[in-house]
């Protein structure tokens, strides 16, 4: 026996080796995405670095560290890139050679200048990249990068790591995902509303026991809609369903596995393949109703695939053309197998000719849109999602979207008062240039209630923040505990990942972390 | 170029470094735990006492070294069997690519010990088999970063052997070392504090475990449908009667993978399956859990998080299971995982195993049971048992050849031709678990007679 060489597939290369356990969860695709994003790093933080390592190591494009300090003792302590080899020096640079260690793909950079002195004297600054992440900011500076971003529509990262707390803040416009990846995927059959070619094989098929249990549910679901008749299509409740079973538990002679699988499937098998509202909120949205020439691709393949279902496929979905293993013979799945692929071939085609009408409409180039984009697009149809984010500023601002946290005069959820209480945090360091509890707590938590319950008055929210939680922030005296950073930086990093990459759902919009507690809470402000 | 770093403790201790650490450890809070004594002891202790033991240096092991690391501990061992591979660095980050081949414990600790001179790193380049109660009596924590369930159950098991338990059967807290065990599989992960005897140990919750997927041989075999079922047909079917390299199967020759690809795809072409992949080949044979930085990072953080709390006792230790997940948002969620009475490891009572019909039930019906139940979920356990003329007795053991030779006729016994009695009790050692295990059996026929 001759030992073949491996085959020379892309797949041997070397990037794909080095890269193939995250390659599995977000394909060549994203992987290609992130290869060509750059970041850009404001403020050399525990948890900066920790975000930025969770983006170098997959392979980042480039990152930017933005810093204006010189390395201190005191820095050493918790922020694994930096060493005692860069005390004194600048703690971009250090910072940029040490993640830049970590993998040389990524293209480093950096820039020895403060947050302060860029947004005054840089305006431009930040357009180039594809998404800023910072960390440690005073509220001032908060404010005024965070309108910048929003402005330049560059998505934006904020993230805390105080003492045993932690947050991420996102703030972007418009992220739209096509690939969501669902945990549990419903497989999309068309057993009520089979189209033309799966009805004539499901017609013209003999039903054995080594046919797959689609044909055996079939059979049984028609019998089901005759004796029910007025049009129903499907069993909707649990009676039906269990109708259902027992007409097919009847029939079954002993150990017919696909009769079994039928049973079984009686209750995810129906239902799929009809637009969800968060589709119809997407149909429905004025960026898919008004394209136009700056339109983003996501738009235009909307509203063709809007037009296929609403005009060409009786307000179906366009088939996804997956179908679930099922115990049978070889070609009886496989020629089932056939009719759904190639089913979601030619609505796929269908939808792909729409986006190059409007493309051509648009004088946009033909290119734009791909078959292969379209036909995942279509895959994916039942779970395309749109998220609209907030600007930070708003949060700052009186009557704000923040007034549902408060109800009765009482915080709504565990860790609400943590966001407030970290805020207080910022506004400190901007009203008195110090850290709180970083000398003395006692003294400082006088100040930090003051500045707190102003805070709250001028928001216009009725409630107060315990002192408790208060004198823990002050105890803490501005320490970024390294295991806390770590936390939120893989988090965030994961964040930044979804958001380059399109797929999976980022958080909306803001996370938080309580280390005392082991808690965690997403809150959309 | 490099300052060197301070070798006096006492100087180290008033590094400034420490600055943050010492607000948390030297300062009273409201919300720490009853018995925190705010005070330079505690930084003292986790720098110059305090010994902390990591089984693993892979995608957890790394972050784990460096959390501990920058938590203030001086002192970590670390175990790992494995060397690097150019499949690690994605996540691995204290490995780099001159270090493929490299043993990852040793590498790992030379990476921590030159980054971080408050630390100083063993490495072990070693199975966790290799060593006995006397070795792991020496930590006063141990956290697992494990890819292995095996492993997982062993050291579990091992914790729970060095426990001492007073006459009246209370057990000695002081012989409890806290088992923190961390776990991920892509975008999804957990952390969890298991203080063996006293809270629900690794055996209690086996169930908490993804089943593993088996195709059935007939189908591999007669009617295949996916890709995947091409790849086993090669790899369990093909490969032994070809033998194309004269040598067992290895996952990591790309030349052998190479084989089973074409193969494969030879078989799927056949029955005109489509999606057999050079990256699915690979995934099936060596079986590939994805992995990325930032679950790693996440995980390693909330187990570092629990070491910390538990060695200075400065927060209350989470009670006691952590899941993450961040597919869809950040989603987290903490409980209170049982002790189960039941449990085989952690009971310290033998475990019933209830027989119907000892007449019928064969020896190769319990072993399958052992294999099977989601209870013992054993890989491949060795039975044996003592008679009632008092001698000792192997039933069954597959790992020796000549034992199992001359036991194999034993399986297809029943219970009763094996002159086995109610109430008999078997010793049953397998790879899971480093001591063996007491089953107790109980014959339920033999009530019904009695009724």
């Amino acid at each position: 026996m001759s030992s073949p060489a491996p085959p020379k597939s892309p797949e041997l290369s070397d990037k794909s080796k080095k890269y193939d356990r995250q390659i599995r969860l977000w394909g060549d695709h994203g992987q290609t995405l992130l290869e060509t994003a750059t970041i850009c790093l404001v403020n050399v933080t525990a948890v900066g670095c920790e975000v930025a390592k969770g983006l170098v190591l997959p392979g980042i494009g480039g990152f930017t560290v933005a810093d204006g300090s010189t390395v201190k003792e005191e820095d050493l302590g918790n922020n694994f890139f930096l060493d005692y080899s860069y005390l004194g020096k600048s703690k971009a640079l250090a910072c940029k050679q040490l993640l830049q260690e970590l993998n040389p793909d990524a293209n480093g950079d950096y820039v020895d200048e403060s947050i302060d002195y860029i947004l005054e004297n840089r305006a431009n600054f930040f357009e180039s990249f594809d998404l800023v992440i910072a960390s440690n900011l005073n509220e001032q500076s908060l404010l005024q990068l965070s309108n910048r971003l929003w402005e330049s529509n560059v998505p934006f990262v904020y993230c805390r790591s105080l003492g045993m707390l932690g947050s991420i803040r996102l703030q972007l416009k418009e992220h739209c995902i096509v690939e969501a990846h669902p945990d549990n995927r419903q497989f999309d059959l068309r057993l009520e509303q089979p189209f033309e070619a799966l009805r004539d094989h499901l017609e013209s098929t003999e039903v054995t026991n080594k046919v797959p249990w689609l044909l055996v549910l079939y059979k049984f679901l028609k019998a089901w809609q005759t004796e029910h008749g007025a049009g129903r299509q499907a069993p909707g409740n649990y009676k039906e369903k269990t109708q259902l079973r027992e007409a097919i538990g009847a029939a079954m002679q002993k150990d017919e596995e696909n009769y079994e699988e039928a049973i079984k499937a009686v209750n995810t098998a129906f239902g799929a393949g009809l637009v969800p509202s968060s589709l119809k909120a997407i149909f429905e949205d004025d960026a898919c109703e008004q394209l136009h020439k700056k339109s983003d691709v996501f738009w235009i393949m909307a509203k063709a695939l809007k037009h296929f279902v609403v005009e060409e496929n009786k307000g179906y979905l366009p088939l996804p053309g997956v179908l679930p293993d099922m115990t049978a013979n070889t070609d009886s799945y496989i020629a089932l197998q056939h009719i759904y692929r190639q089913q979601a071939l030619h609505d796929a085609d269908q939808v792909y000719h729409k986006c190059q009408e409007y493309l051509k409409q648009l004088s946009l180039p033909a290119d734009s849109i791909d078959e292969r984009t379209v036909r995942l697009l279509c895959r994916e149809a039942a779970g395309l999602s749109v998220q609209r984010g907030t600007r930070i500023a708003d949060e700052y601002e009186k009557n704000c979207r923040l007034l549902p946290l408060v109800e009765d005069n009482e915080l709504q959820g565990n860790l609400t008062v943590y966001y407030f209480a970290l805020r207080a945090y910022e506004r400190f360091l901007s009203e008195c240039g110090s850290i709180p509890g970083e000398c003395t707590v006692e003294q400082d938590i006088g100040r930090l209630k003051t500045i707190t319950s102003k805070m709250l008055n001028d928001l216009g929210l009725h409630v107060a923040i315990s002192d408790d939680v208060l004198h823990e922030i002050c105890r803490y005296g501005g320490a970024e505990l390294h295991a806390v950073s770590a936390f939120i930086g893989g988090c965030a990093a994961q964040e930044v990942i979804k958001i380059i990459t399109k797929q999976y759902k980022p958080i909306d919009n803001t996370f938080i972390y309580n280390a005392i507690s082991t808690e965690s809470v997403t809150l959309k402000l | 170029m490099s300052v060197a770093s301070p070798s006096n403790p006492a100087l180290t201790l008033q590094s400034k470094r420490f600055n943050g650490l010492r607000h948390i450890l030297e300062r009273e809070g409201l919300f720490c735990k009853d018995d925190f004594s705010p005070s330079p002891d505690n930084l003292d202790f986790l720098q110059t006492k305090s010994k902390v033991l990591i089984i693993g240096a892979g995608g957890l092991g790394c972050e784990l070294l460096k959390d501990l690391a920058l938590m203030g501990f001086g002192d970590l061992h670390v175990i790992d069997m494995d060397t690097i591979e150019l499949s690690n660095l994605n996540r691995q980050f204290l490995f780099r690519r001159t270090d493929i081949g490299s043993s990852k414990a040793e590498c790992a600790a030379r990476f921590i010990n030159n980054r971080i001179p408050t630390c100083r790193v063993t490495p072990h380049f070693a199975k966790i088999q290799d060593f006995d109660e006397s070795f792991y009596q020496q930590f006063h924590i141990i956290v697992c970063g494990l890819d292995s369930i095996v492993a997982r159950r062993w050291i579990n098991g091992m914790l729970l052997s060095m426990l001492r338990y007073d006459d009246d059967n209370s057990l000695d807290v002081s012989s409890i070392i806290p088992m923190i065990d961390g776990g991920t599989e892509g975008f999804k992960g957990n952390a969890r504090v298991i203080l063996p005897g006293f809270t629900a140990c690794i055996e209690c919750t086996l169930d908490l475990f993804p089943p593993q997927v088996n195709y059935p041989l007939c189908t591999i075999a007669n009617t295949p449908r996916l890709p995947e079922h091409c790849i086993e047909y090669v790899k369990i079917i093909q490969w032994d009667k070809e033998s194309p390299f004269s040598a067992p199967l290895d996952g990591d020759d790309p030349q052998h993978i190479g084989w089973i690809y074409e193969r494969a795809l030879e078989r799927a072409n056949q029955f005109n399956i489509s999606g057999v992949t050079y990256r699915l080949v690979q995934g099936v044979i060596k079986h590939i859990i994805p992995a990325v930085a930032s679950t790693n990072a996440v995980i390693a953080a909330a187990c570092a998080l629990e070491v910390f709390k538990l060695a200075t006792s400065c927060y209350d230790s989470m009670s006691n299971y952590f899941n993450f997940n961040d597919l869809d948002g950040i989603y987290s969620y903490t409980y209170e995982a049982e002790k189960s009475d039941g449990c085989l490891a952690c009971s310290n009572t033998p475990q019933l195993l209830n027989i119907e019909d000892p007449n019928t039930t064969t020896l190769e019906d319990i072993i399958k049971q052992l294999c099977k139940l989601p209870r013992f979920q054993l890989k491949s356990p060795a039975l044996t048992t003592v008679m009632a003329d008092g001698k000792q007795r192997t039933l069954y053991m597959a790992n020796v050849k000549s034992i199992e030779e001359a036991t194999r006729k034993n399986l297809t016994q029943s219970l009763g031709e094996l002159g086995l009695q109610d109430g008999q009790q078997l010793t049953i050692t397998d790879a899971t678990s480093p001591t063996s295990i007491t089953l107790q059996l109980k014959y339920q026929a033999n009530e019904v007679e009695m009724l």
